[in-house]
């Protein structure tokens, strides 16, 4: 008894994050999602250096649509700092109105991002052949798209069971670092994103 | 980085629609660079450059690591430092 109590015991303070063991938590989980994603992008780069026919992205994939669809995640990221900034203020209606709005943005790239491959498909880009080259190249871009776009689908769920919550009741002011852990991993996404699209689409 | 007894409503909030005109702004440089008519290198090592740039900024302002501890830094920084080693183990093999 007195055993399981020590072991329950919660730490009067941590050298760690003291005041949100679930965002440490988070940042870990981040850490290993950020090893997987490094080495998607940096074996699909030493693949495209090694590849004698890779075709210049810009001229096969779509600039201006991409290029909007980080205007929507960078654009999410600022309204899911701003819901945060919200509810930390005990201001549940703008918490609700920006929550709303990144799940939105969120939903919006997944819808642009399906638009665009079944685009490329039709163009001839699968994930085993491409007409305008090396097929390494449709290969590595759906794989790296497509575990992004995962991620986004993801965090739209989680996104929207947070908004739930806060409309029940269960997320309120007291415990806003729910909403911070929820940025955190929606703010990752978009900078994974903004990784991707440089490597992948522009370089 | 804040000290031990600081809490998250200590800090003042960044300005984060400053920091989102920076990241529009310099997505459009991203775009508009891979059209000038310089070496390709240049180009390479501007894009890399800009991402970086971009990169960092959502994660000290956005995901609030200029207020974090130390032990933070360390876990966000900890993927990009095995990236560069990854790099660095697979160059040999595209000699």
């Amino acid at each position: 008894m007195s055993e399981a109590a020590t072991l329950h015991r919660e730490p009067a303070e941590s050298p760690l994050t003291p005041e949100s063991w679930g965002k440490l938590g988070m940042w870990i989980f981040l850490c290993g999602d950020a090893m997987t994603f490094g080495t998607l992008i940096v074996t699909f780069g030493i693949m495209r250096i090694a590849a004698a026919d890779w075709p210049v992205p810009a001229e096969v994939l779509g600039i201006n649509l991409t290029a909007f669809m980080t205007f929507l995640l960078i654009c999410s990221s600022v309204t899911m700092v701003l819901a945060l900034s919200g509810i930390k203020r005990g201001n549940m209606q703008e918490f609700r109105k920006f929550m709303l709005l990144t799940i939105l943005g969120g939903t919006f790239f997944l819808a642009c991002q399906a638009y665009e491959w079944t685009h490329l498909i039709h163009k001839g880009v699968t994930i085993t052949a491409n007409k305008y080259g090396s097929p390494v190249f449709g290969d590595t871009f759906y794989i790296m798209t497509g575990f992004h776009g995962m991620h986004v689908f993801g965090g739209v769920v989680y996104l929207a069971v947070i908004m739930v919550g806060g409309l029940t009741g269960r997320i309120t002011q007291a415990n806003a670092s729910v909403v911070e852990i929820a940025g955190l991993y929606w703010h990752f996404v978009d900078l994974v994103w903004i990784l991707i699209f440089t490597f992948v689409y522009l370089l | 980085m804040a000290d031990t007894t600081a809490h998250n409503e200590a800090h003042a909030e960044p300005n984060y629609i400053a920091v989102f005109g920076w990241l529009f702004v310099l997505t459009v440089v991203e775009v508009g660079i891979i059209y000038l008519p310089i070496p390709q290198l240049m180009i390479a090592a501007g894009l890399v450059l800009l991402a970086s740039v971009k990169a960092a900024l959502v994660a000290i302002y956005f995901m609030h690591l200029k207020f974090e501890k130390v032990v933070i830094w360390w876990i966000a920084i900890i993927p990009a430092i095995l990236c560069v080693f990854l790099i660095l183990m697979l160059i040999p093999e595209l000699a």
